[in-house]
């Protein structure tokens, strides 16, 4: 047996959650428990830099597999990764850290209880990610409930009960039914070992209900039209890091979900339903891009744009061609790093001026012009201006769909030129513009940390954007072969 | 006798009992002593069992009148270690409220000894006189605190309802008796063709006399008003102890004599099942006192039990087991943090009393944390395996609106849990509490909450002492 790798990856931030709970915690080593927490995620965060390294891209065979017996004849922990879910890893370590730098500023109270939070769920996030088996997978996604659920209430704005009650219950009401499902699956297949699965197939008779128990549970996850309304009040009420990792790495769970399980497990059912699936991403491309453009709070407007992302994340996944889910995972990708630095960057100011209301700025352009620059950067990247990741993803998605249903495709791509709206004038309205308020003077640019924090997402944003082929060669294979599979299941069934 | 050893446990009981009772007649101020004694006389009652029952995988007494099996084995030495910790954590609030009696103790193994009688009977008349002798017991229990109002209350109310549900269990027992001519749970089988439905009136009056012993929704009401009433310590017994004879009784009756006749009675459990889940989560939601919404989730978690027995099948039996033990882990956390909210010799017991706990006691919060959300079934705690192993045999029947109903009535009682919670970490907090608790209460929480935060890493053991369990 090899070092299991995967396995640290998911333990590693636990144990560091551990040490801080043993820690007394008081005001002099508040420093030293944000080194203890930054220490682990990095080191967690190089741990998944070397699984990129050891990684075999030539091959859509799951790597680093751990399998053990965890009840007998009943459940496997089976771990393992491949093209697809690497990155997503790589993605919820790179994220982390970058949450615990910036707690500085934003958190006051219990920091140790925060940091622990942010580590135990960054546990959880990875596990999601790596898990091979149905019901090792719903243990972790469901599990990453009860850390979020007290970051968004303890550490939330003024309506946080509320948001975080709605965030809770919304989501375990999703996925008791995947619960059924997976528990379903069991007993249809005799196994919830994923790779198997794939092998076997499901009996088409069953596919149909078993993908809505799932997309019940994704579709609140993603959020996809109509089930999206528990986003903005938990992206407007909880601090920062909580609103990063919430649109970085949660929202990724579902679109994640999406490939692995619906397209993988039910291929019959993931044909009949795409109609379904085009409709919703569409509305909510459209629909939730017109919200957008209406909000006066900067962190709902941000929240309104990621639900239109995801539509077009779940639009490239049931496109079913290779460019149209090589693009969703991009997309996915690009979406985590830009919506994490906007939140960051709304952050940044609302830290300074305890305002997240867009009318209370105006013409900060000369007061913070680091700052300005930056948010620029990240602006141009969420609407998909060439050169940044979100043009490369949701270019590829739209190739996809136009390929595959015309109609769809242009009502879609109006979707862009709405997205180009409401973020521009968004940036017009807070940066540029006359100098009204006058308490604006006393702002401040950056500081060394939130300047560091800002470019290691910036940098991620356009490199990819100029260059994807490393996101591209490593799921390519994976991606070709899950819909091999796809086909093959598809045909016997 | 050959066998006489497979009930030595019942024998040293009660042989105990009588001495501690003569001991506490003769010698004055002696109510420490007994306690004492009274623990160690439990672990040795449960060491006996195991040792000299546990291997066993049948074995028929006294004319077939008692069973003992690995199921009787396994559930009263749950009835013994439940026993053993509630007597034990409930010391300091019995001196508190100067009720710090010999009774207490006498009355605890009383009625643990009548549980242990029914949870090896294999006859009605065996099982109604293990029955009467704990629910006397019992009542005694529920007025302990004889000079509170609402103790006594308490006590006369169960006393009422409970000779009632009594009442109809004798008829349905009487009835069966009258058309099958026996009440030995093996002859009865034999006797099954002749009168399928008059048996099943029987059948009725007995689950209905079940349901009452243990609380399922339509025959709960008494449940909150006996928990809220009574002092804490036996209401934590209520919650724990009498349900895990009830179950087996449950288990026993239901396959043992009437398996062929489940088209009967499966409708009944399902019934009782989702009425118990879905009462038990909607009518939480508006409690204050916190004693009566324990009630309300104890209702539904019976419900949960109960859906596993509806199974017919082994599977079913077991993962009942396991919820049931499960749920004695995680409410004897939620009554040792109950028993700790005490300020200036008062014991506080509204939900609001929780207000910003976390704040001043960060270490019970955080324990209390856990146990909620294991209650509320969201994994990776322990209540999320109890609550997987009862869907998994419930999905194996293929009985999809039981599960699914089941599992969206989780959501709700998600919501009452999660608010105890909101009070705990998201509101101002209150005075502090005290917290020179005795070493066996701050234990007991520790323990429990351990177990619950790390069963995931272990959860085969359980499920491997608790399949030997084989009934059909």
């Amino acid at each position: 047996m090899n070092f299991p790798i995967l396995s640290s990856l998911i333990l590693l931030p636990t144990i560091g959650a551990l040490f801080l709970f043993f820690t007394k915690s008081n005001r002099e080593n508040n420093i030293t428990v944000k080194y203890v927490a930054l220490f682990t995620s990095l080191v967690n965060f190089f741990l998944s830099i070397y699984l990129w390294i050891l990684f075999d891209q030539s091959t859509s065979e799951f790597q680093f597999v751990e399998d053990r017996v965890w009840i007998e004849n009943l459940i496997n922990y089976k771990v393992g990764i491949d093209g697809i879910s690497i990155l997503f890893v790589i993605l919820t370590t790179f994220i982390t850290p970058l949450c615990i730098i910036s707690v500085n500023n934003s958190v006051k109270t219990r920091l140790s209880e925060f940091l622990i939070a942010i580590l135990i769920m960054e546990s959880f996030m990875i596990g999601v990610f790596c898990s091979l088996d149905l019901v090792v997978f719903y243990l972790f996604f469901e599990a990453g409930l009860i850390p979020m659920f007290l970051i968004i209430g303890i550490w939330g704005g003024a309506r946080r009960v509320y948001s975080a009650f709605k965030f809770f219950l919304y989501t375990l009401l999703g996925s008791v039914l995947m619960l059924v499902a997976i528990i379903s699956i069991y007993w249809i297949s005799g196994t919830t070992d994923v790779v198997q699965l794939y092998e076997l197939g499901i009996d088409a008779k069953y596919q149909n209900l078993l993908w809505l128990a799932f997309f019940s549970s994704f579709a609140v996850k993603t959020p996809m039209w109509p089930v999206h309304t528990w986003l903005p009040d938990a992206h407007v009420e909880a601090p920062t890091a909580g609103s990063v990792l919430l649109a970085a790495i949660l929202l990724k769970m579902a679109g994640y979900g999406f490939i692995r399980f619906s397209l993988g497990l039910f291929p019959v059912a993931s044909e009949i339903f795409t109609p379904l699936i085009y409709t919703l991403s569409v509305i909510a491309i459209i629909f939730t891009s017109f919200i957008a453009l209406m909000q006066e709070d900067m962190k709902k407007l941000i929240a309104y744009s990621s639900v239109a992302h995801m539509g077009y994340v779940t639009l490239g996944i049931f496109t079913i061609q290779q460019q149209g889910i090589e693009g969703s995972i991009i997309q996915m990708i690009s979406h985590g790093l830009v919506s994490a630095a906007l939140f960051l960057c709304v952050g940044v100011i609302y830290d300074r001026m305890h305002s997240r209301l867009i009318n209370t700025y105006g013409g900060i352009v000369s007061i913070v012009p680091k700052y300005a620059v930056l948010f620029m950067i990240f602006t141009l990247a969420a609407l998909g201006l060439p050169g940044t990741s979100g043009f490369v993803g949701e270019f590829l998605i739209l190739m996809a769909a136009f390929k595959d249903n015309f109609l769809v495709a242009v009502i879609a791509s109006f979707g862009v030129i709405i997205g180009a709206a409401y973020m521009l004038w968004l940036y017009k309205r807070v940066i540029f513009g006359k100098l009204v308020n006058l308490d604006l003077k006393q702002m401040l640019d950056l500081n060394k940390s939130e300047m560091f924090i800002l470019s290691c997402l910036a940098a991620p944003t356009l490199i990819f954007g100029f260059y994807p082929e490393p996101i591209i060669n490593t799921i390519e294979v994976s991606i070709s072969d899950l819909i091999k599979v796809y086909n093959i299941n598809l045909i016997n069934n | 006798m050959i066998n006489i050893e497979f009930i030595f446990p019942e024998i040293f009981l009660s042989l105990s009992i009588m001495f501690l009772l003569i001991l506490g007649v003769f010698k004055k101020n002696s109510s420490k002593l007994i306690q004492n004694i009274s623990l160690i006389v439990l672990l040795i009652t449960a060491v006996i069992t195991l040792n000299e029952t546990f291997g066993t995988s049948q074995m028929f007494l006294f004319n077939n009148s008692m069973v003992i099996d690995y199921l009787s084995s396994f559930m009263k030495i749950i009835t013994l270690l439940a026993a053993f910790l509630v007597l034990v954590i409930s010391s300091n609030y019995l001196k508190t409220f100067k009720i710090f009696k010999i009774e207490y103790p006498i009355l605890i193994l009383s009625s643990v000894l009548g549980m242990m009688i029914m949870i090896s009977s294999n006859d009605l008349i065996v099982f109604y006189m293990g029955l009467e002798l704990q629910s006397l017991a019992l009542y005694v229990l529920a007025t302990f605190n004889r000079d509170q109002l609402k103790s006594s209350e308490a006590g006369l109310k169960y006393f009422v309802l409970s000779a009632l549900s009594s009442g109809l269990l004798l008829y349905g027992c009487s009835l069966i008796y009258g058309f099958t001519g026996t009440t030995n749970f093996n002859l009865i089988t034999d006797q099954l063709n002749s009168n399928e439905y008059a048996l099943t009136f029987g059948i009725v009056f007995i689950l209905v006399g079940l349901a009452f012993k243990i609380s399922a929704v339509p025959f709960h009401m008494w449940a909150p008003d006996v928990y809220e009433g009574s002092p804490t310590s036996v209401t934590l017994f209520f919650t724990m102890v009498p349900k895990i004879a009830a179950l087996t009784v449950f288990i026993r009756f239901l396959y043992v004599p009437f398996l062929n006749l489940i088209d009967q009675w499966q409708m009944i459990i399902i019934f009782l099942s989702i009425a118990s889940m879905l009462f038990g989560a909607i009518a939480a939601i508006g409690q204050t006192n916190l004693k009566r919404l324990i009630a309300y989730s104890s209702i539904g978690h019976v419900g949960y039990a109960l859906a596993g027995l509806a199974t017919g099948s082994n599977d079913g039996i077991q993962s009942s087991v396991i919820y049931i033990t499960i749920y004695i882990l995680m409410n004897l956390g939620l009554f040792s943090c109950l028993l700790m909210m005490k300020r200036d010799n008062n014991y506080y017991e509204n939900i609001d009393d929780l207000s910003g706990l976390s704040k001043n006691h960060p270490l019970l919060s955080i324990s209390l944390l856990v146990i909620l959300f294991s209650l509320a079934g969201i994994p990776p705690l322990a209540g999320f395996f109890a609550k997987f192993y009862i869907f998994k045999s419930v999905l194996e029947q293929s009985m999809y609106f039981l599960a699914i109903v089941g599992l969206l009535s989780t959501v709700v009682a998600a919501f009452y849990y999660l608010r105890i919670i909101k009070i705990m970490y998201f509101d101002k907090e209150k005075e502090k509490y005290d917290t020179d608790h005795s070493l066996w209460l701050k234990f007991s929480l520790a323990a429990s909450t351990l177990l619950i935060l790390i069963y995931f890493i272990f959860p085969g053991q359980l499920i491997e002492v608790v399949s030997r369990i084989n009934i059909i």
